[in-house]
């Protein structure tokens, strides 16, 4: 395969993760979203590191992956919270940020 | 020796801030009235006895330079007072007689609340007319004659539960404002056209050629304008009617010894510029005939004796202004000296009549005291005597100087009008005595006097009788001692004796006329054919100048502050800024629109944002 069939893969991946994190409100599809546009930089980072010959792009994948890795336990513990408080996993109940509920 | 003058000044003042201290603190009323009294009494005596002093030991002018006030570029105004013949005439008596209300206050305002506060202001009045009349510069004469019309505001509002009485009070502070505002333009128009320099009367006095005629005219008429509000000529008068809600005794010191003759003095100050300017002194002159004859026609009409009093102030100002505007300043000064003994004494005769009927003023509702009171209607009578000009009381010397000199000069107009005024004078203070004092008795139960409101009518009695002696005029055989010794400058007339006999003949016809007059209707009862015409009623109702001024004045100003207000700020102003306003208010609902809460949408600006910046670095690397 070519770099540019990797880059349209790569960015196709990454839109449609940003539809889901927007679109979709249902928490754990917006986590799967959030992982899909990782998984596509992770896939043009290998791709640039294939293509150029040396393994610095390669590196930084990797490193995401453990970080990615973390976030996910950090993520699904931070829904969990979300759904003790309003028992519900729908996004459009947790909207405290907004300042309606301040005032 | 040194600083008499402030001194004279200083001691009611002090004693004024000491008064005014106490009451304050005294909220539980454990000084007593006679502490308040004394003290206010001692201190307005302590500044009587050295103007006595001071007056017999200075023979020349003295001058006392307290400090440098003002020194900015050529403004040079020092606060400096100065005793020449006029001064010491006009404190000798303001100290004089104001003692002698201050007694008499002391009786009348016995078991008031605010006893203590009452002396305050009474001596913070007498002070501040003190500075008047002592001041050096004019701009140290504006500053009393600022504090005078504040005095007169404190004290005619004294009652301030009643908003009746808080009207009046409000009524003379304006009214005296509008003349204060021409006093300051004239002065500051004195100093632009003098060039600078030490601004005090002397200065003017020597540099007064520098300055062109018309500006010299423009000038007195502003002066005069500062005039007429505080001794209330046409058409600023219409405070000192309304100014009778104050307690009695402020009534006789605004009347006699403070207030009023403020104007009469300033144009006697400033005769040195009105000497030259014969336009302004026609004009001061007919305002003031006119004045006198306007409240002599009122006075005849009132049902109130302290309103006839009052209007029959504004009259005997009249025939000062009269004086001073035909140019017999040192006449003008007389009748204010006597003036002040006989209108002190009907004041506070009238006040122990009010308070001997238990607070009644209507006079229609009194009658039949001339036993009962026997001391206050000799006395009154006496002042009514002087006031009228019968010989040989006091007024009938200062009155007959005003006419002669009217008809010496020329101007008949004057003459007559002053002659028909003194027929009018004669009509309504014995149609006011008449009524009080004869007729039946309609009071069962009067109240007891206190001595001390008994006594200084017995003593400003024997001064309205005698006071006139020292000015006792050549035709008479008198050498016209007063007069010489005021050293204004006059302008001299001759007239010969068997003339000015002749003119004090016509005078008496005239004055008994009106004794009679005043006989026939309110003695025998005789009805009075003027009584139902429409000029009563108009002459009644003051001949509906309040009511004018109310229309033209008041209503109008009320009207521009209502356009100015619904209008001009709530439609113009409040529109623009509110539209503005507005503007930001929906700019703030759009962004507020955005910040909804919802971390999908926030992840979607960041997502904007990111690709934004991509964007431009993209487009900006080419």
């Amino acid at each position: 395969m070519s770099p540019l069939e990797f880059n349209i893969l790569s960015i196709a991946l990454f839109c449609i993760g940003i539809v889901g994190v927007i679109s979709r409100r249902n928490i754990f599809v917006i986590y799967m979203s959030v992982e899909l546009m990782l998984n596509a930089i992770n896939l043009i980072l290998a791709a640039f590191s294939k293509t150029n010959g040396n393994m610095n792009a390669s590196a930084i994948a990797l490193l995401m992956m453990a970080v990615i890795a973390a976030e996910a336990g950090v993520f699904l513990a931070i829904i969990m919270q979300l759904y003790r408080n309003k028992k519900s996993i729908d996004s459009n109940d947790h909207t405290s940020l907004s300042q309606k509920e301040f005032s | 020796m040194s600083k008499l003058l402030f001194w004279i000044i200083f001691i009611p003042f002090l004693s004024s801030f000491f008064l005014r201290i106490t009451a304050l603190f005294d909220t539980k009323k454990r000084v007593g009235e006679k502490f308040y009294s004394l003290f206010a009494i001692f201190a307005s005596a302590i500044s009587a006895v050295l103007s006595l002093v001071t007056a017999f030991y200075n023979d020349t002018v003295l001058k006392e330079t307290l400090f440098n006030w003002i020194s900015v570029g050529i403004l040079n105004i020092e606060f400096s007072l100065v005793l020449d013949r006029l001064s010491t005439v006009m404190i000798l008596f303001i100290t004089f007689i104001g003692t002698l209300i201050h007694i008499y206050a002391a009786g009348y305002m016995k078991g008031e609340r605010r006893f203590g506060e009452f002396f305050a202001y009474f001596n913070f009045f007498m002070g501040s007319m003190l500075l008047l009349v002592l001041a050096a510069s004019p701009v140290i004469m504006f500053i009393g004659w600022e504090l005078v019309g504040l005095a007169s505001f404190l004290l005619i509002g004294f009652y301030f539960e009643d908003p009746l009485n808080m009207k009046a009070a409000n009524k003379a502070f304006i009214l005296n404002r509008v003349g204060d505002f021409g006093f300051i333009t004239a002065l500051a128009i004195l100093f632009v056209s003098l060039g600078g320099g030490i601004f005090s009367f002397e200065e003017i006095k020597s540099h007064i050629e520098l300055i062109d005629r018309a500006t010299l005219t423009l000038i007195g008429f502003l002066l005069f304008v500062g005039a007429m509000g505080k001794s209330a000529q046409i058409p600023l008068y219409v405070w000192l009617p309304d100014a009778m809600a104050g307690p009695t005794p402020v009534s006789a010191l605004i009347h006699a010894a403070t207030m009023v003759t403020a104007g009469v003095y300033m144009v006697a100050r400033f005769s040195f510029l009105y000497k030259l300017t014969p336009l302004a002194g026609e004009f001061i002159a007919l305002v003031g005939i006119f004045s006198a004859l306007l409240a002599a026609v009122i006075a005849s009409y009132q049902d109130d004796i302290k309103k006839i009093l009052a209007y029959s102030t504004m009259s005997q100002l009249g025939y000062m202004f009269a004086a001073a505007g035909l140019g017999a300043y040192s006449s003008a000064i007389f009748h204010v000296f006597t003036h002040a003994f006989f209108k002190a004494l009907l004041f506070m005769g009238a006040g122990a009549v009010i308070i001997a009927l238990h607070h009644e003023q209507n006079i229609f509702k009194m009658g039949g005291l001339k036993e009962r009171l026997k001391i206050v209607y000799i006395t009154m009578m006496t002042a009514t005597f002087a006031i009228c000009g019968i010989p040989p009381f006091a007024g009938f010397f200062s009155k007959d100087a005003i006419i002669s000199a009217s008809f010496a000069k020329g101007d008949y107009l004057v003459w007559m009008i002053a002659v028909f005024t003194a027929m009018l004078t004669a009509y309504y203070m014995f149609r006011m005595m008449f009524i009080v004092f004869f007729k039946e008795s309609k009071h069962k139960n009067l109240k007891s006097l206190p001595k001390s409101m008994i006594y200084p009518l017995i003593v400003l009695a024997f001064g309205s009788a005698t006071a006139g002696f020292l000015g006792v005029p050549k035709a008479f055989g008198g050498n016209e001692t007063f007069l010489e010794f005021l050293m204004l400058p006059d302008i001299k007339y001759h007239l010969s004796f068997s003339l000015e006999y002749m003119l004090t003949l016509l005078n008496l016809i005239v004055v008994s006329m009106g004794i009679y007059t005043a006989y026939l209707f309110h003695i025998k009862e005789i009805n009075n054919p003027l009584n139902s015409t429409i000029f009563a009623k108009w002459a009644k109702n003051k001949f509906y100048i309040d009511e004018l001024y109310e229309k033209v004045f008041v209503s109008s100003l009320r009207y521009l502050s209502l356009f100015s207000d619904r209008v001009v700020d709530q439609k113009i102003f409040d529109g623009i800024i509110f539209k503005s306003v507005n503007g930001y208010r929906y700019a703030a609902k759009v962004a507020a629109l955005l910040n909804n809460g919802n971390v999908r949408f926030y992840a979607l600006y960041i997502m904007i944002g990111v690709s934004a910046i991509s964007i431009a670095i993209l487009a900006g690397g080419k």
